[in-house]
C-alpha cells in the first residue's frame, strides 16, 4: 500500500508536466486556421493595461455603432514580457479567446514567423500610407506587413523646470555630462535637497532592453549592426552603457531605479523624487494631472534624449494591431483596425492617452503642437529612433541583453565581461 | 453485493473461502475500475505525454521565406543529456540547488514555527478560537495574492525597508531575494504546518502527561519524549506535504521577484521559460527531472521517516493480509 503514497507524490507533480504537455500540442503550425480576412460578429482586442482609459472609451464608441460586431477588451498585465507570453501561450492553443493583438513591434518577427499572426492586404487598410516611415517598416518581416500600428513611441527626456530654475539652469540637458552638471547644482540648492537625479527603466525586464540599448545608441555603438549581425563588443557600446553603470556607481542614478520598471519610475518622478526620467510620451498626461495624483503638474518639461556628446538615440517603441491566425471573425477585427487607426482616433490618442501618433501629419498640426509641446521632440525622436533587434529569437535575445545589461548595473560583472558575454550570446543565436 | 459480503460478516454456515475471496476480488477489480481509469486520464496521460514530448526538439531555424520550420525532430535523449554541459547545464544546475535550497530552508523554519504555534494553540486559554482563526488567515490567502503584498512591503519604499531603516533592493536579483521568497514562503505555509500538528496534539491525551508529571519529567523532556513522539505521524504527513509544493515553486518568486532572475529560478520556472520561449521539448525534459526528484524524494521520506500518508498503519494487519491474499487470487 506504500505504492500509493507515492502516487499522493506523482499527483503533485504532474501539475508541474503539464505545463509542458499543455504546450506540447500546439508545435504543429497554423495549418487549418483560414488567413483570408473573413467573417463578421464579437471579437477581442487583447492589450496590456489601460491606463487612461481612451481605448475602453473607443471600444464603447465603436460597440454602439456596431451592436452585433461588439469588440471586449482583454487587458493582460503591465510587463510587456507577460503580454508576449500570454499571446503565444494563446497561439500555440491555437485558441480564438484572442482576435486582434496589440503587439509590441519589437515582437513582429517572431509572430510573423511562428505564423501566429496573419499576413495584412496593405491595399485594405489605406491609412498605412500616411503612416511616419519607420513606424510602418516596424510592422513589417521581410517587406510583408503583418500590423497596422496605431501608437509610437519615443523615449524622451522628463525634467523639473522648478528645479532647473531654482538651480539657475536655462536650459534641459543635451548630453549626459550636462545631466551630471545639472544634477549637482540642483542638489545644492534648497529645493532639490533629497531629489534623486536620473532614472529610467532599470528592473530586469524589456524596458532594460531599452535603457540599454538606447545608451549604447546614443553612444554611436550598435547591439546587432543593419545586416543583423551582433556587433556589441566595441569601446562605443562600452562608453554608452558605462553612462547608467557609473550612474549607479557615482549615485546619480538612485539604486532603488534597479527595482523601476516604467510605472514605478512615473509614480517616482510624479511624487517629485526624480529631477530627470526618461520615459514614453504616455506619462505626459498624467504627470500634468491636477486632481493631486501629481505632485509635478505644471513644474516639468519635455526635451529629446540626451546622448553622449549630443542628441541622444530613442529606441523606437510602439504597438501595432494585428489578427491571431486562429481568430473568427477576421473581417470585423480589419474594420475595426481601420476604424482605430483612423486619424480621428489617432489624433484622439494622442490628446487624451499621451500615445505618440503614427499618422505624419497629425505632428505638423499647428493646434496640437500648441497643446502638446513635446510633439515636435517627439517626431523628431521617432524619425531618427532605432529599431531594437529584429530577430525571430527575439525572446532570447532580450534576454541575453537584459542578463549582461543587468549583471553591469548591479555590479556583479564588468562592462567589459558583459559586452563579451552579449557578444557570444548574439552570435550563439543568429547561428543555431 | 449484500450475498457476497454477508458471509464475510456472519461466521455462521461455513462456505468454502477461497471461492468467496475470488468473488470479492473480482468485485473488488470492477469496483476500482472507474477510479484507475481517471487516474489513467489524469495523472497516466499528462506524464507519458510529457515524457514523449522531451524526447522532441522544435525547429528553431527558418527557411528562406523567414518562416520558423514547423515540426518536431525526433532527438532521443539529447534534451536530458544537455543537462550536463555547457549554458543549458549552468542554467538547470542553478535552478535545481535553488529548488533544493528553498525546499530545505523553508520547510525547516516551517516545522519550527508551525510546532510553536500548534502548541500556543493546544494551551487553553481566552480567546483561543480567535488565535487559531487568524493564524489561519495566511493560508487562506491565494499565493498570488500573498506575492504581491509581500513584493509592496519590500517596495524599495516600502515598509520593510522602514522599519530597517536600510535600503535593501529586494527585487533585484541576489541573496536578498531569496531571503524575501523565504519570508514570504514561511510566512504563508507555517500556519499549515502548525493546523496539522495541532490535529495531532488534540489526540494526545491528558494522562500521558500527568504520568510523565509524576514521573518527575519537565516541561522540556515531555515535549521530546511525549508530544514529539506521539504528534509526529501528523507532523511528517504536513512535511511531506510542504516538501512536495516546495519543490514546485512557482508563483511566488515569480510575482514577488519577477522571471529571469537567477537568484530565485527554480525548476519549474525554467521549465516554464524554455516552454514560453517554445522550446517545448527541453521544457518536457526539465519537468520530467523534477517530477523524478519529487518522486524520488517523496519515496524516501516515506520509506525513511515512515510518514503514513493514507492512515495505512491504524488498519489491523491481519485485515492487510486477508486483502492481499484476496487480490493475488484474483489476479490469478
Amino acid at each position: 500500500m506504500r505504492r500509493r503514497s507515492l502516487a499522493v507524490g506523482a499527483l503533485a507533480a504532474t501539475t508541474a508536466l503539464l505545463i509542458s504537455a499543455c504546450g506540447g500540442g500546439g508545435s504543429g503550425g497554423g495549418g487549418g486556421a483560414s488567413t483570408a480576412l473573413e467573417g463578421v460578429g464579437p471579437i477581442t482586442l487583447v492589450q496590456g493595461k489601460d491606463t487612461s482609459n481612451f481605448v475602453q472609451s473607443q471600444l464603447d464608441k465603436w460597440n454602439g455603432m456596431h451592436p452585433d460586431q461588439k469588440v471586449t477588451l482583454i487587458e493582460l498585465p503591465e510587463d510587456a514580457d507577460a503580454q508576449r507570453q500570454q499571446m503565444i501561450q494563446n497561439a500555440n492553443a491555437k485558441s480564438d479567446a484572442y482576435t486582434v493583438l496589440a503587439l509590441d513591434n519589437v515582437w513582429t518577427a517572431e509572430f510573423a514567423a511562428n505564423r501566429y499572426v496573419i499576413q495584412l492586404p496593405a491595399d485594405q487598410f489605406p491609412n498605412t500610407a500616411q503612416f511616419l516611415p519607420p513606424v510602418i517598416d516596424s510592422a513589417k518581416y521581410k517587406g510583408n506587413l503583418y500590423g497596422i500600428p496605431y501608437a509610437s513611441d519615443g523615449g524622451l527626456l522628463y525634467y523639473r523646470t522648478d528645479l532647473l530654475q531654482a538651480a539657475g539652469i536655462s536650459a534641459p540637458p543635451k548630453t549626459w555630462n550636462d545631466i551630471v552638471a545639472d544634477c549637482t547644482k540642483i542638489k545644492a540648492t534648497p529645493q532639490g535637497a533629497g531629489v534623486n537625479c536620473y532614472a529610467g527603466q532599470f528592473q530586469k525586464y524589456e524596458g532594460l532592453t531599452v535603457n540599454a540599448a538606447e545608451a549604447i545608441n546614443s553612444a554611436g555603438g550598435v547591439i546587432t549592426d543593419p545586416e543583423g549581425k551582433p556587433n556589441v563588443n566595441t569601446p562605443e557600446a562600452k562608453q554608452g552603457l558605462d553612462f547608467l553603470v557609473n550612474g549607479f556607481k557615482q549615485g546619480y542614478i538612485a539604486k532603488e531605479a534597479l527595482t523601476y520598471k516604467e510605472e514605478e519610475s512615473r509614480r517616482a518622478f510624479q511624487e517629485g523624487k526624480l529631477a530627470f526620467l526618461r520615459n514614453w510620451p504616455y506619462v505626459y498626461s498624467l504627470a500634468e494631472k491636477t486632481d493631486g495624483s501629481s505632485q509635478v503638474a505644471g513644474k516639468f518639461g519635455v526635451a529629446p534624449l540626451p546622448g553622449m556628446s549630443g542628441p541622444g538615440v530613442s529606441s523606437l517603441g510602439g504597438h501595432a494591431l494585428a489578427i491571431s491566425t486562429f481568430a473568427k471573425n477576421k473581417k470585423t477585427a480589419a474594420d475595426f483596425i481601420n476604424f482605430y487607426t483612423a486619424k480621428d482616433t489617432n489624433t484622439t490618442q494622442v490628446t487624451q492617452a499621451s500615445l505618440a501618433p503614427v499618422w505624419t501629419s497629425i505632428y505638423d498640426d499647428p493646434t496640437l503642437q500648441k497643446q502638446l509641446p513635446y510633439l515636435t521632440t517627439l517626431k523628431a525622436s521617432i524619425l531618427s529612433a532605432q529599431a531594437r533587434p529584429k530577430v525571430v529569437r527575439y525572446g532570447d535575445a532580450t534576454l541575453a541583453i537584459q542578463d549582461a545589461a543587468y549583471a553591469a548595473l548591479q555590479g556583479t560583472m564588468t562592462t567589459d565581461q558583459a559586452l563579451a558575454q552579449l557578444q557570444t550570446k548574439l552570435e550563439q543565436l543568429s547561428t543555431s | 453485493m449484500a450475498v457476497v459480503e454477508a458471509p464475510a460478516r456472519t461466521p455462521a454456515p461455513k462456505v468454502d473461502k477461497s471461492v468467496d475471496f475470488r468473488q470479492q476480488g473480482r468485485l473488488a477489480s470492477y469496483l476500482l475500475t472507474p477510479t484507475m481509469a481517471v487516474l489513467l486520464v489524469v495523472i497516466g496521460y499528462p506524464i507519458l505525454a510529457a515524457i514523449y514530448q522531451s524526447l522532441f526538439t522544435q525547429g528553431q531555424g527558418v527557411d528562406a521565406d523567414g518562416f520558423v520550420i514547423q515540426g518536431d525532430t525526433f532527438s532521443g535523449l539529447a534534451n536530458y543529456t544537455a543537462i550536463f554541459s555547457g549554458d543549458t547545464g549552468a542554467r538547470f544546475w542553478n535552478a535545481f540547488y535553488n529548488t533544493t535550497f528553498f525546499t530545505v530552508v523553508c520547510v525547516v523554519i516551517e516545522i519550527v514555527i508551525g510546532v510553536a504555534m500548534a502548541l500556543i494553540m493546544n494551551k487553553a486559554f481566552k480567546g483561543r478560537g480567535l488565535i487559531r482563526a487568524s493564524i489561519l488567515v495566511p493560508w487562506a490567502i491565494p499565493t498570488v495574492v500573498s506575492a504581491k503584498l509581500w513584493s509592496w512591503i519590500f517596495d524599495a519604499n516600502g515598509i520593510a525597508n522602514y522599519l530597517l531603516g536600510t535600503q535593501v533592493l529586494w527585487a533585484t536579483d541576489g541573496w536578498q531575494a531569496k531571503l524575501a521568497v523565504i519570508i514570504a514562503d514561511t510566512w504563508k505555509t507555517a500556519p499549515f504546518i502548525g493546523l496539522l500538528t495541532l490535529a495531532g496534539l488534540q489526540v494526545i491525551p491528558g494522562d500521558v502527561y500527568e504520568a510523565a508529571k509524576l514521573d518527575g519529567a519537565n516541561a522540556w523532556r515531555a515535549f521530546w519524549s511525549i508530544t514529539l513522539p506521539l504528534v509526529k505521524p501528523a507532523l511528517l504527513v504536513a512535511v511531506l506535504f510542504r516538501i512536495l509544493d516546495n519543490l514546485r515553486m512557482f508563483d511566488l518568486p515569480v510575482v514577488l521577484i519577477g522571471l529571469q532572475k537567477p537568484s530565485v529560478e527554480t525548476l519549474s520556472i525554467f521549465s516554464y521559460l524554455e516552454n514560453s520561449n517554445t522550446r517545448y521539448g527541453p521544457a518536457a525534459a526539465y519537468a520530467f527531472v523534477l517530477f523524478l526528484y519529487v518522486a524520488v524524494v517523496a519515496y524516501l521520506f516515506v520509506k525513511l521517516l515512515g510518514a503514513d500518508v493514507i492512515g495505512d498503519k491504524a488498519a489491523k494487519k491481519p485485515a492487510r493480509r486477508r486483502r492481499r491474499l484476496a487480490a493475488k487470487e484474483a489476479t490469478a
